[in-house]
């Protein structure tokens, strides 16, 4: 980025043409929180109890367990972006920015991984 | 990036007169930030112990029915009513409207006590069934 020109110095600190699509997948994510996350709440309510052997069998089933797969794939995806903005305005020093947004891929990845594997496990019928 | 560190620094949360709208939006970040956290480690917790077995499953129901338990759950329960609540009315304000400073006002009152009604319904329903 250029030093000697004040439009070399804007250029260097303005867009950098990618935000509208995190904006608007935010916005996607949010729509899917809401519609499953709802779903979810409304399966707790209905559910006669929260013991084990209800549980599992309610997840065992298909529409259940591709429910539950879309609500870890949305609510992680969306907390991923919401994190990476708090991150952005709160962390100034862009070697330690790289390092939290690294971490922060790693975490949420592998979270969302670890979830959608407890569900495929439940609902494929896995001995536990 | 020698250049970056002398941006100039926008006024913060010192500066400013507190009003509704400054208070939902902080708390509509809050609660998100708290949810991505707590929630979803939470929620992982649940489908693994669920997934390990019985003995597992148990372990978590502990923990859960404790009053610490009970403070977290309906702590992040909140946090999602409210967030949901709060998320609503931004996508009103995404489409451009609701900023008139009497109904942005309004609406940045009644998110919250939206998010505290929700979160009293849907416990008093799981409590008392």
């Amino acid at each position: 980025m250029g030093n000697g020109t004040s439009i070399g110095r804007v250029r260097g600190l303005g867009s950098s043409h990618s935000g509208s699509h995190h904006w608007l997948i935010q916005r996607f994510t949010a729509i899917g929180n809401l519609l499953l996350v709802l779903w979810f709440i409304a399966s707790v309510m209905l559910l006669p109890n929260m013991h084990y052997l209800t549980v599992r069998e309610w997840l065992a089933r298909p529409v259940p367990a591709t429910a539950m797969a879309l609500l870890i794939v949305t609510t992680f995806w969306h907390a991923r972006l919401g994190m990476q903005v708090m991150f952005e305005d709160y962390v100034y020093d862009s070697g330690s920015k790289f390092a939290v947004f690294a971490l922060l891929n790693l975490v949420t990845f592998g979270g969302a991984a670890f979830g959608l594997f407890c569900i495929i496990r439940l609902a494929l019928g896995a001995p536990a | 990036m020698a250049e970056a560190k002398n941006r100039p620094l926008s006024p913060h949360l010192q500066i400013w007169r507190w009003g509704p709208a400054m208070f939902t939006s902080i708390l509509h970040r809050v609660t998100g930030n708290g949810l991505a956290v707590a929630g979803l480690a939470v929620l992982l917790w649940w489908l693994g112990a669920l997934a390990g077995g019985e003995a597992s499953y148990a372990t978590f129901t502990k923990h859960a029915s404790a009053w610490y338990g009970m403070v977290v759950l309906i702590g992040i329960s909140w946090a999602f009513f409210n967030h949901m609540a709060s998320g609503l009315r931004h996508f009103v304000l995404d489409v451009g409207a609701g900023f008139e400073l009497g109904s942005n006002a309004l609406w940045s009152v009644l998110t919250p006590i939206a998010g505290i009604l929700l979160t009293a319904a849907f416990w008093a329903y799981l409590l008392l069934r």
